[in-house]
């Protein structure tokens, strides 16, 4: 089977430098072992949000305070920013709606109401210009009867804070009823698959039930529009306030939605897809990758002119850590690690983790290293990239997609 | 360093992080709350068994064993293979007759294939299947596959002669539904090796791969079907008539990895050598230069849908590209669902309704993409979307067969 480029891991990177690729009118292969982190999403995307402890309101100025290790200072904050103005394209011509915007964050609300910077955010949730901005006068929380996840309580405290006046109410669906059989999976993906056609008419009515002329805001649960936005925009035009949703804990069924929208558009360019199958080896000869092999598809071989590593970190096993080293385990690439596993962590959770910022070690244009050799055609892209830490950062979303175009770009730009 | 080793259970159930990735990708948790969803009767659930197997929970017999969780999960966990492994360990309720009658499908098939004629009749009389469903719980809706009058075993026996002429031989694992109901499929496999020049031959023995029986829980009986068709297929292997193939993908799953997952019966000598017949057809045209010449004037509309063990295999692109290569077809693609039947779990009266709603995206799906007809590697797959949307649905080796220049192909691989 040959590819021009083939991609490894089928997450938000690699399916983002794919459809960038098909576009291009590349014939493109994506390998994806399971599920991605997308799953996690909270409905937000950060680009950058905070650099040392000091929270960032613009991206571009953030940019310019990184260390030279960081993926976003080898790209360059021009080309950040421009990069970024592509995604959100991308994302739309995929079915996805967001708000937001590179050269400016905006806050979301967190699954217990409080507000963190964000770059882009799906269209289902909550957001506001700046933290004192919020216009909302009296707010509905809306909740379902044995519903877990969701923490009304908690978004009052935050929301009173600012002054907010909120009343809660649960809310029952006779087939949610049901879901409550099995406690343990009344989550939010699996309310979403209820959640439509003549449940969603029903659900709309019950939240205008106990509407009063004086709340502006109706807050609910993300737990609608599985396979679509179309559901929430349904619910909307029903529900006579404005209503939007506050994330939960995951499944997210926004990034569900995400990942689901993503692979359609990519296969629907004439990528092809593996899910399920993982790349298990590579064939090198001199400085390149001639191809690669599968669990599943062996001995039949991969070729392709180009290949991205795009597995992810630690949760993805894009890295694996042994008890006394870190190794990326498809091609046992060189690592950014300390070889002293004292340094790895520190032992208050809360302080930013040295390991978040493990990844595999690359050149200026991503491409990755082995013995201390670059490999001409393999490049890195996403959560595998290390040199950042995404969480503290505010960063996830933002290194993974903005990494994915540039390694896109440094292929189709190939002489 | 050495207890993480050793903590390995052969399912990776410890490698479970909890994240539900799996419960949102189960097709039966979409549609029946009484199933308590892959994470918790899998590994969730499993932790609880160890400790007593009063955990067991009887509503595990709702999984499909379809592996979707499987290809979903992130951890590498073999959720399904958990849930099957509990159910044939803990479930110790007595095999009604109605899983013993669909369970044993060669035993059932041998009869029937020698009263075809009055057994098609009488399945299909409406107070028959009035009757099955009430007694012993098959569901009325079902319309069981006709039963042909002469096996595909007994046309081969004739064919054997002409067979061994050639100077390069598979192996064929035809399973039940060649042999008792569909003997056309296996002369369609047998044209096009003939064209590519390997004469075929069947297996010294051949039982059930035994996929129904695990299904129902007749593990003995599966465990010694599996263990004889191992040690024929080992035997075909080292007589150089590798690989065996077959043309369903149930068939040919089940003898790859249930055997060693699930019934303990070790394959790795041969299990390489086990495949679904496209893609041993891929790869002979992709390593030894083989060629297929097809009809100018083929033309049909087609789709592709993935049966779930082909989508848990990762083979769905051997098929979609054999058939895309095809100069006559015109290719729509289809989202990978599950249709819903999953074997003998949509015949079953209690599972009908579930079955159905499974299925109900796909058949929607394969009606709105207008198609000649559907192509499929599974037999089960195939009853289930013919009876649900009136589509055809063919084998991909029936349709290359179909479309195929047979002379033009010999020509093309020197045979002639
Ligand atoms: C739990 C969690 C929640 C997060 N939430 C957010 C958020 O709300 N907002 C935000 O901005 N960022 C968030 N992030 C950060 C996240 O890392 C990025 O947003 C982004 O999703 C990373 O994408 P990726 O494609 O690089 O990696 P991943 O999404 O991890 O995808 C890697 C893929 O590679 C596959 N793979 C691995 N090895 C192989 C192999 N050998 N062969 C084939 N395939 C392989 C994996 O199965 C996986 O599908 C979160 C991260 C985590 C872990
Ligand atoms: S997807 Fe895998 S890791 Fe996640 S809950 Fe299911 S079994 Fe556990
Ligand atoms: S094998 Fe299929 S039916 Fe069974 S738990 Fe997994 S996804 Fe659900």
């Amino acid at each position: 089977m040959k590819y021009n480029s083939i991609i490894i891991g089928g997450g938000l990177s690699g399916l983002l430098a794919g459809i960038r690729l098909a576009k291009a009118g590349q014939k493109v292969a994506i390998i994806s072992s399971g599920q991605s982190a997308l799953h996690f999403s909270s409905g937000s995307f950060g680009l950058l949000g905070s650099v040392d402890g000091h929270s960032v309101t613009n991206p571009v100025e953030g940019i310019k305070n990184l260390p030279a290790v960081h993926p976003y200072s080898k790209v360059g904050a021009e080309k950040v920013i421009s990069h970024a103005a592509e995604v959100k394209n991308l994302l739309s011509e995929a079915g996805l709606t967001f708000k937001g915007d590179a050269t400016a964050n905006h806050y979301h609300l967190t699954p217990i109401g409080r507000c963190r910077p964000a770059w882009l955010t799906l269209d289902d949730y909550a957001t506001c210009e700046d933290l004192a901005a919020i216009k909302w006068k009296k707010v509905a929380i809306i909740n379902f009867k044995g519903y877990l996840d969701f923490y009304p309580e908690f978004i009052a405290d935050e929301l009173k804070k600012k002054g907010i006046v909120s009343v809660s109410y649960t809310l029952s669906l006779p087939d949610l009823e049901r879901l409550r059989k099995s406690s343990s999976e009344m989550r939010a993906t699996a309310i979403a698959k209820y959640l439509k056609g003549d449940n969603l008419d029903l659900f709309a009515t019950e939240i205008n039930r106990v509407l009063t002329p004086d709340i502006d805001m109706v807050l609910i649960p993300a737990v609608v529009g599985l396979d679509s936005e179309k559901p929430l925009v349904d619910l909307r035009s029903k529900v006579k306030a404005p209503l939007s949703c506050v994330p939960v804990i995951p499944m997210s069924v926004g990034g569900l939605r995400c990942q689901m929208a993503l692979r359609r558009y990519f296969e629907s360019l004439g990528g092809v897809y593996f899910l399920g199958d993982s790349v298990s080896s590579g064939y090198m000869k001199a400085a390149r990758m001639v191809s690669v092999e599968t669990v599943n598809l062996a001995p039949v071989s991969l070729f392709a002119d180009n290949f991205i590593l795009a597995t992810g970190s630690f949760f993805s096993h894009g890295l694996v850590a042994e008890p006394h080293k870190v190794v990326e385990p498809v091609f046992n690439l060189d690592v950014r690690v300390p070889s002293d596993r004292d340094e790895w962590f520190r032992k208050n959770l809360f302080e930013a983790q040295p390991f978040m910022e493990f990844g595999v070690d690359t050149d200026p244009q991503f491409r990755v290293k082995k013995d201390g050799k670059v490999i001409e055609n393999v490049y890195a892209a996403g959560a595998i990239l290390g040199g950042c830490n995404p969480l503290k950062e505010e960063s996830g979303a933002g290194v993974a997609t903005v990494t994915a175009l540039e390694v896109a770009d440094l292929i189709l730009n190939q002489k | 360093m050495e207890y993480q080793v050793k903590n390995i259970s052969p399912n990776n159930f410890e490698q479970c992080i909890k994240c539900t990735i799996c419960t949102a990708y189960c097709p039966v948790l979409a549609v029946n709350p009484d199933y308590p969803g892959p994470k918790q009767a899998g590994p969730d659930g499993e932790r609880y068994r160890l400790k007593n197997p009063e955990f067991y929970d009887k509503a595990l017999k709702y999984c499909l064993n379809c592996k979707r969780c499987e290809v979903a999960c992130p951890s590498n966990v073999k959720i399904g293979d958990i849930i099957q492994m509990a159910r044939l360990d803990y479930d110790k309720k007595p095999v009604p007759l109605r899983d013993w009658t669909l369970a044993n499908t060669d035993f059932v098939g041998s009869m029937a294939t020698k009263m075809a004629p009055i057994v098609n009749t009488v399945l299909k009389m409406p107070i028959v299947k009035k009757a099955m469903d009430v007694t012993i719980g098959v569901d009325s809706h079902r319309q069981f596959p006709a039963y042909a009058g002469r096996t595909f075993e007994s046309w081969m026996k004739k064919k054997a002669p002409d067979q061994s002429v050639y100077a390069r031989q598979v192996s064929y694992f035809h399973g039940c539904y060649v042999n008792y109901n569909y003997p056309k499929l296996g002369q369609d496999f047998v044209k096009v090796m003939n064209a590519i020049g390997y004469g075929v031959r069947l297996l010294e023995k051949e039982k059930c791969c035994g996929v129904a029986k695990i299904a129902n829980r007749l593990v003995k009986e599966a465990k010694r079907d599996a263990e004889l068709n191992i040690n024929s297929i080992r035997k075909a292997v080292m007589e150089g008539h590798a690989p065996v193939v077959g043309t369903s993908s149930t068939c040919i799953f089940t003898m790859r990895d249930e055997y060693p997952h699930l019934l303990g019966v070790d394959n790795s000598d041969v299990r390489e050598d086990i495949l679904i017949a496209t893609a041993w057809l891929y790869r002979l045209m992709e390593t030894e230069g083989v060629k297929l010449v097809f009809r100018p004037d083929y033309k049909a509309r087609i789709t592709y849908h993935t049966p779930c063990h082909m989508q848990k295999l990762g083979w769905t692109i051997y098929s979609v590209s054999l058939l895309k290569s095809i100069p006559g077809v015109d290719f729509v693609p289809i989202e990978s669902q599950c249709c819903g039947i999953a074997g003998t779990y949509g015949f079953k009266k209690e599972n009908y309704a579930y079955s159905q709603a499974i299925g109900k995206d796909l058949f929607e799906h394969i009606k709105e993409a207008n198609v000649d007809f559907v192509a499929t590697d599974c037999e089960t797959c195939k009853w289930q979307i013919e009876m649900s949307t009136g589509v055809p649905v063919y084998n991909p080796i029936s349709v290359i067969a179909d479309a195929l220049d047979v002379e033009a192909t010999r020509r093309a691989n020197g045979l002639v």
